[in-house]
């Protein structure tokens, strides 16, 4: 069992025999989870505070029935409609947070690196659900467990990550994992949505999609948002669609064995195929989703154990 | 009264000397210097094989006056620019209002004199309020002791309202100083675009942003002949039109951030918010690039851009946090890691720090010659120190060397002739 660290905050900091640790770990609880009853105690008498600085209803979902299967006291903050609005600082926030005594902290904040700045402030072990344009590692955990489970493997395989790659935390998370793991990363996607130098991070950049999906393994769509259509980052929905929307025609320069991921939520006819989100041979989009639970129970639980091995100091640490 | 500094090592940067001697001061003023016997005086001062310059002339210090004072006064800036070996602070009008009318600047001016030990020339803003929009009184501004006229990090985006604000400068010799940046490429950046930025998912500008301002900027200086600097260049790809610009023969003048010749982008680390400076940091081969062009003599002036922000400012998620960093007392210890490398010698450290800003703003100091203020500076550019943030003389604390091994003590600062920094 490999796992040093007091907080989950991104893929960077991990060593591939921490991620493979999680990741076996996790398979332990996706056959929990297929159980008729789907109880551990690895958190029980513990508290978990999910803050939600930024809409989310599905990863949100995730960390409270992971936090809730293993036992754990589990408290939603949706921080937008809070404190947050009277002008209350992050930082005050969190030491607030932190006088209650919770034990794993779940955060998602819409700049990057606050989740860091919040980790230093408490004294329990903080989760990043997502922080701005930054990492979203437990994403990129479920999607290593889903290729890994699917493919029997997680080395060497192509894959392509598709799309809006330069507001997407998923994707750095993604890039950063599938190249710790040895794999062959490439991005494809229009250079108005591609991060300036990002060759630099060991991926090759595709702008035809066509091309960018030949013979790959793994086929990872991203979601566009409909607000980059106003920041003029593409002319239309219909020519991405047209370009970049993953469709049977497109899908068929891929391996036969190929398969398709989303991290959701999806919008059908924009990066996506709907006949192609619904293949059950092909997408295993809601694999995913459960293999998300699975991967959240796997990161608290080990978070816990080194918790609780630790000599945690009582009060604040400002 | 008179003040022999003997035993000194002089750094002359209008000679580019650097040569054991002697300075004798009288009446305020620099009366003599030399090398050989040194002459009578009242007062004798061993100054130990140290190194005696002219005094810094730091141009685009921000002090919270008005509208901040919790983040640094006249007396903090005062205390800190002394305790720098900074002899003349050059004063930045972005303060809460801008200095934009006489009646501001006669504050400013009022409060300088009662608090700060050291020289205060105040600059005043270009536009009413900064805005852009219309130019202030630059004829009743300029009489009332305003140095150059700047809208700062606030670009004047409306050509038009710049030309005539630049046209009506030049009747009056005034001298207007711009930010080169493009303001809507580089609207909502934190940091520089690359590969840094990328794994941090921080907004990013091109460092093309940079290019495009200058360019922009010294065509208009050709169109109207306005005496022109521009504020701090941070950029390789800004270099090359700032030279045709100079051999074309306008009036221009360009200055560095400090901070923008001894640290880069990657200093920033996990997202340490002490390290977001306007412009941003940039790349070590830019880095390197403008310290070439100090010394090619491209680049004229290195400045401080001392901009004080309290911790709460700080305390924040890197976009959101307040850009800037204190730099009147580091200014001489980091450019002395300059010195350490052999980038930069002496001589050409304090022509950048002390004789061109002084010339370019028309002012006598700067020089070791006879006549001169007696602003002077004595420091040992070996004595290492860890620095300390938390006793630093300036109200905020934000520097980005905190913790750094730096080099480069002052022990003394006279500012005409009197000791404001160290004894006699």
């Amino acid at each position: 069992m490999t796992f040093h660290h007091r907080h989950l905050l991104g893929i960077e900091p991990l060593h591939p025999e921490e991620i493979r640790t999680i990741l076996d770990l996790a398979d332990q609880y996706v056959d929990l989870n297929r159980r008729a009853v789907k109880h551990a105690d690895a958190l029980a008498g513990l508290t978990q505070i999910n803050m939600f600085f930024e809409n989310s209803t599905r990863t949100q979902a995730s960390f409270e029935l992971a936090g809730k299967r293993l036992g754990a006291d589990v408290m939603n903050m949706a921080m937008q409609a809070s404190s947050i609005k009277k002008g209350e600082t992050l930082i005050d926030t969190a030491l607030t947070l932190n006088a209650m005594h919770p034990d794993l902290l779940v955060v998602r904040h819409p700049h990057s690196g606050a989740v860091d700045l919040l980790a230093q402030k408490v004294n329990c072990a903080v989760l990043n659900a997502g922080d701005g344009r930054h990492e979203h590692p437990t994403q990129a955990l479920l999607d290593a467990l889903t290729i890994r489970r699917a493919k029997g493997r997680l080395h060497r395989l192509n894959i392509a990550i598709c799309g809006d790659i330069a507001h997407s935390r998923v994707a750095r998370s993604n890039i950063i994992l599938l190249g710790k793991m040895e794999n062959r990363v490439r991005l494809v996607g229009p250079p108005t949505l591609m991060p300036s130098q990002v060759g630099e991070l060991g991926v090759e950049v595709y702008e035809d999609m066509r091309e960018g999906l030949k013979d790959v393994d793994v086929v990872m769509m991203l979601r566009l948002q409909r607000e980059r259509m106003d920041g003029g980052f593409i002319p239309s929905e219909r020519e991405y669609y047209h370009r970049y929307g993953l469709d049977a025609e497109k899908l068929s320069h891929a391996r036969e064995d190929a398969i398709v991921m989303h991290p959701g939520p999806m919008n059908r006819g924009v990066e996506i195929d709907g006949t192609i989100a619904d293949d059950i041979n092909r997408s295993v989009i809601q694999e995913q989703v459960e293999m998300g639970v699975a991967v959240r129970m796997a990161a608290m639980d080990l978070l816990a154990r080194n918790l609780r091995a630790a000599d945690r100091p009582a009060g604040v640490m400002a | 009264m008179s003040l022999l500094i003997e035993n000194a090592r002089l750094v002359d940067p209008e000679a580019r000397t650097v040569a054991p001697g002697w300075v004798l001061v009288e009446h305020g003023k620099i009366a003599a210097s030399g090398s050989g016997a040194a002459p009578q005086a009242q007062q004798v001062h061993d100054a130990g094989g140290k190194c005696l310059a002219p005094g810094i002339v730091d141009i685009g210090v921000k002090i919270g006056e008005p509208g901040e004072r919790h983040k640094e006064s006249f007396r903090t800036a005062g205390r800190a620019a002394a305790a720098g070996g900074v002899t003349t602070v050059v004063t930045r009008p972005d303060t809460l209002p801008a200095i934009d009318t006489p009646e501001a600047l006669e504050f400013v001016t009022r409060r300088a004199n009662e608090a700060a030990p050291v020289n205060v020339l105040p600059m005043a803003a270009l536009t009413k309020g900064r805005e852009g929009r219309e130019m202030v009184e630059i004829g009743f501004l300029r009489d009332a002791g305003a140095v150059a006229f700047t809208d700062c990090d606030s670009v004047v985006t409306d050509t038009k309202v710049l030309s005539r604000a630049m046209t009506y400068a030049r009747s009056l010799d005034a001298l207007v100083m711009t930010h080169p940046q493009e303001p809507i490429l580089s609207r909502g950046a934190a940091v520089t675009s690359g590969k840094f930025a990328t794994l941090k998912g921080l907004p990013a500008v091109s460092p093309m942003a940079e290019r495009m301002g200058l360019e922009r900027d010294l065509a208009l200086v050709e169109m109207t002949g306005v005496r022109h600097h521009v504020d701090a260049l941070s950029t390789a790809a800004a270099l090359p039109a700032l030279a045709r610009a100079k051999s074309a023969g306008l009036d221009v003048t360009a200055g560095v951030n400090i901070h923008h010749l001894t640290l880069n982008a990657l200093d920033v680390g996990d997202y340490r918010t002490f390290f977001k400076i306007k412009p941003p940091l940039r790349d070590e081969d830019d880095r390197l690039a403008m310290v070439q062009a100090v010394k090619d003599g491209l680049i004229d002036t290195i400045s401080s851009f001392h901009t004080p922000q309290d911790e709460e400012s700080k305390r924040l998620p890197y976009e959101e946090a307040a850009s800037g960093a204190v730099g009147l007392e580091t200014l001489l210890p980091a450019a002395m890691r300059l010195y350490h490398a052999e980038l930069l010698d002496l001589p050409e450290l304090f022509a950048a720090m002390a004789l061109n800003p002084a010339r370019r703003l028309g002012l006598p100091c700067g020089r070791l010659a006879p006549g001169a203020p007696a602003d002077l500076v004595l420091f040992d550019p070996d004595a290492p120190f860890v620095l300390d943030r938390f006793k630093l003389n300036s109200k905020s604390k934000n520097t980005p060397f905190d913790g750094a091994r730096m080099q480069g003590k002052v022990l003394l600062t006279l500012v005409a002739g009197v000791p404001v920094h160290g004894n006699l």
